[in-house]
């Protein structure tokens, strides 16, 4: 397997849908490669990164006020 | 006799059975539970604070709406993100005036889909960045990744939808979006290995 190849998989490796016998070569190609385990490794640090923090300010005041800007629209529906 | 609970916990199908027969304080309580969400969403895709406000109402205003529509065969909140897509999308290619957006039209730069970087992130970045100086970097990294890929990261890695329900929400194929999601992945890390790269010993 090629570091292009690992690349292509990538995304089906996170997502855990390698099939097995296909998954032993990626294995493979990760032990003996070390760029494509750094890519691997801060690829995965990314995803995490992103996922696990609001980056964007929402204050109370701006989501009140939203709020109440949406429930004003709402109209009881008869 | 009746039992109250300690502390209520969240009932998205009761809150939509009970909005939908025009129970407007069931309504405020699905806000409530998803504002934020929708939020961060729209902001994420539009990079622009004035949009994601309008995103925000245009969807809680269009999900009251149509509520009636909602077959429950999803889930409200994948539903409610469906919106907020649509809505996030339609402004930024309101605001797009050289640059088309299209979700149908494949994403042509490769740049930076090529990882170019191999130094390890040691010390991790927390270790490395304050919390708003670790934020600032998100921001401004993600910001400039092209819409398509960005809108794809945004549902897939940070909103936890499905490839399929990604494919589904944009309107495209299964392959285009594990494609850009590829992209998408390998050009933030790129871009973000420039500030978390391990210094090289002096």
């Amino acid at each position: 397997m090629t570091c292009t190849d690992f690349l292509s998989k990538l995304t089906d490796y996170f997502d855990g849908q390698i099939p097995a016998d296909l998954l032993v070569e990626v294995e493979e190609h990760l032990c003996g490669c070390h760029h494509c385990e750094v890519v691997l490794d801060t690829t995965r640090q990314t995803i995490a990164i992103y996922r696990d923090r609001d980056i964007y300010e929402f204050s109370p005041g701006m989501r009140e006020r939203l709020h109440t800007a949406i429930m004003a629209k709402c109209t009881p529906k008869v | 006799m009746s039992t109250v609970p300690a502390s209520p916990a969240f009932d998205e199908s009761a809150l939509v059975v009970r909005a939908r027969a025009g129970d407007t304080a069931a309504f405020s309580e699905l806000v409530e539970h998803y504002d934020r969400r929708v939020f961060r969403m729209a902001k994420q895709i539009t990079q622009n604070d004035d949009d994601a406000e309008d995103v925000l109402q245009e969807t809680f205003l269009k999900a009251y709406t149509h509520l009636s529509d909602f077959q429950g065969n999803s889930k409200f909140s994948t539903w409610l993100v469906r919106i907020a897509v649509n809505e996030s999308l339609m402004r930024l290619r309101k605001r797009k005036t050289s640059k088309t957006v299209s979700m149908d039209e494949d994403v042509q730069t490769e740049e930076g889909s090529i990882p170019r970087d191999f130094a390890e992130w040691r010390p991790n970045p927390e270790q490395l960045y304050g919390q708003s100086e670790l934020a600032d970097i998100l921001r401004k990294t993600i910001q400039g990744l092209p819409p398509g890929f960005r809108t794809v990261f945004t549902l897939r890695d940070i909103e936890n939808l499905s490839t399929e329900e990604t494919a589904e929400a944009l309107g495209l194929s299964v392959p285009a979006v594990k494609s850009r999601l590829l992209r998408a992945r390998l050009q933030l890390r790129e871009r973000l290995s420039r500030y978390f790269r391990q210094k090289k010993e002096a």
